[in-house]
């Protein structure tokens, strides 16, 4: 494991998540009924920060609810680890909302089925927008992202690390290069 | 963590960090019931068996509920309705489960040690929903489950368990599971309803019902099991009341907030009064509510534990 390169700091992830909220906003022009979902962990920190982009932007405070995908995995028996189911928190109704569901990364889209299953047996929103902090491409399902704050085109055997200082204490992302062996 | 574990068969055998891991998962999953949709699809194409040898409404059903709520495929099998009556063996019956591609056998009976039995016996999941006098591990689960909600942790916790000890596989996984967590147990009954030795399980014993309740966070009030009585020796249903029925003016004495669980059916006006099974102290629903989301983790790392070791072999 290497790290190759650092793709996004500090700055530029905070200046991203600002151009996102306005083109929400762009897209969006009444916010009353916005709603923003993030995918746990990191999306659901992301949420939060674009909730705030968006309250300072426009004034209003938007909802804001945290998805967890584990049990609508569609590989729960091929893992090797045990995964730990944590909790949902949707404490408001999404019927009729425009939900902007935010990850940190888009990669073969497998997540982003989870989490549309799962939304969808929360009620029946008007619309369900995607905003990823970062496309790595290699999608498996035919799914696309509205909103994105970088394309970053990889290599199968790279990962993209998103570090948010809410869970590893500083905000970057980082391409790392895994070993052959 | 990783969760190896294919049967659920008492809680003597979890550690606390297992048993404080079923509780966390319990956690996640109580949400699932409170969704327009109550459903996930995490056991969809699962199949569960729930094999009663013995009659329950409530654990059966929970354990239903809880297994459609993950999307599993649940059959019921009343034993006196089954090939059972014709002789069949509890092996057998097992076998013939696992051949029909089951999962997970949910499985209740009248003799203690049956479903560890039964779990050596098929390479399927064993989930114990009371064995005779020997454990009930997910009714205690859920007991532990409400208390920690209600009381912010067991570390430390004054737990008085009252009622029949002797015949109680309820008191028995409290028992085991509140003491690993580091809870301090007491347990109060009538002299013939508290087995011999009982203090080894690390318990301490008082006949007293003031004085269990005197210092204690929460009690755990049994059923008076008097289909057990067959040898006329328990209290009779009004003398038991007046001696260990728990009431609101022995509740005057209590500490403030003091939590009332009872396992359920109650019997009111013998083991608790109704003011006390419908008043404020009361637990009662709540635990039934709870015993939903603890089933469904103990079922769904159940499924879990038993795919790995399917990819083992």
């Amino acid at each position: 494991m290497r790290e190759k390169t650092k793709i996004l700091d500090a700055q530029t992830i905070s200046r991203t998540l600002i151009r996102i909220a306005h083109e929400v906003l762009e897209h969006n022009r009444i916010t009353d009924n916005l709603a923003i979902v993030g995918i746990r962990s990191r999306g659901a920190h992301l949420a939060k920060r674009l909730a705030d982009c968006v309250k300072k932007i426009d004034g209003k405070e938007v909802p804001v609810g945290i998805l967890d995908i584990t049990l609508y995995r569609d590989d729960l028996t091929l893992l090797n680890y045990q995964p730990v189911v944590h909790k949902t928190e949707i404490n408001f109704d999404i019927t009729d909302k425009n939900i902007i569901l935010v990850d940190d990364v888009l990669y073969t889209g497998r997540t982003i089925r989870c989490a549309l299953s799962e939304l969808i047996d929360f009620g029946r929103p008007k619309t369900i927008q995607l905003a990823v902090l970062v496309d790595r491409g290699h999608r498996e399902l035919p799914i696309r992202a509205d909103y994105v704050g970088k394309n970053i085109p990889t290599a199968c055997n790279e990962t993209v690390e998103v570090r948010l200082a809410e869970s590893d204490g500083c905000d970057e992302v980082v391409i790392i290069e895994k070993d052959n062996s | 963590m990783l969760w190896t574990k294919k049967d659920l068969l008492g809680l003597e055998y979890l550690n606390r960090e297992e048993i404080e891991f079923v509780l966390e998962t319990a956690a996640s999953f109580k949400e699932v019931s409170t969704r327009d949709i109550k459903k996930v699809p995490a056991l969809r194409g699962k199949t569960v068996v729930n094999l009663f040898y013995e009659p329950s409404t409530r654990t059966r059903v929970s354990f239903e509920v809880a297994a459609k709520r993950l999307s599993a495929d649940v059959i019921n099998i009343a034993t006196e309705t089954s090939s059972v009556r014709k002789g069949e063996t509890l092996i057998d019956t097992g076998k013939n489960i696992q051949a029909l591609k089951a999962d997970i056998i949910v499985m209740r009976h009248n003799y203690s040690g049956a479903p560890t039995l039964l779990a050596r016996n098929v390479d399927i999941s064993v989930i114990n929903a009371g064995d005779g006098w020997h454990e009930h591990p997910t009714q205690a689960l859920l007991d532990i489950f409400t208390l920690k909600e209600k009381l912010g942790t067991i570390e430390g916790l004054k737990v008085s368990i009252i009622g029949d000890i002797s015949h109680s596989r309820v008191a028995r996984s409290n028992i085991w599971g509140l003491t690993k967590l580091g809870a301090k147990v007491s347990v109060c009954a009538p002299k013939m309803l508290i087995p011999q030795a009982i203090e080894r399980m690390g318990v301490t014993v008082t006949h007293d019902v003031d004085e269990a309740l005197q210092e204690a966070d929460a009690v755990n009030v049994l059923r008076m099991q008097f289909e057990r009585d067959n040898q006329n020796a328990f209290p009779k249903q009004l003398e038991y009341f007046k001696n260990f029925g728990i009431t609101e003016e022995r509740l005057i004495k209590a500490k403030k907030n003091i939590v009332v669980m009872h396992p359920g059916p109650i019997n009111r006006g013998i083991e608790i009064s109704s003011a006390v099974a419908d008043g404020k102290h009361s637990v009662i629903l709540e635990q039934v509510t709870n015993g939903i989301a603890v089933r469904m983790a103990v079922l769904f790392l159940a499924a879990q534990a038993n795919e790995k070791v399917d990819s083992r072999q």
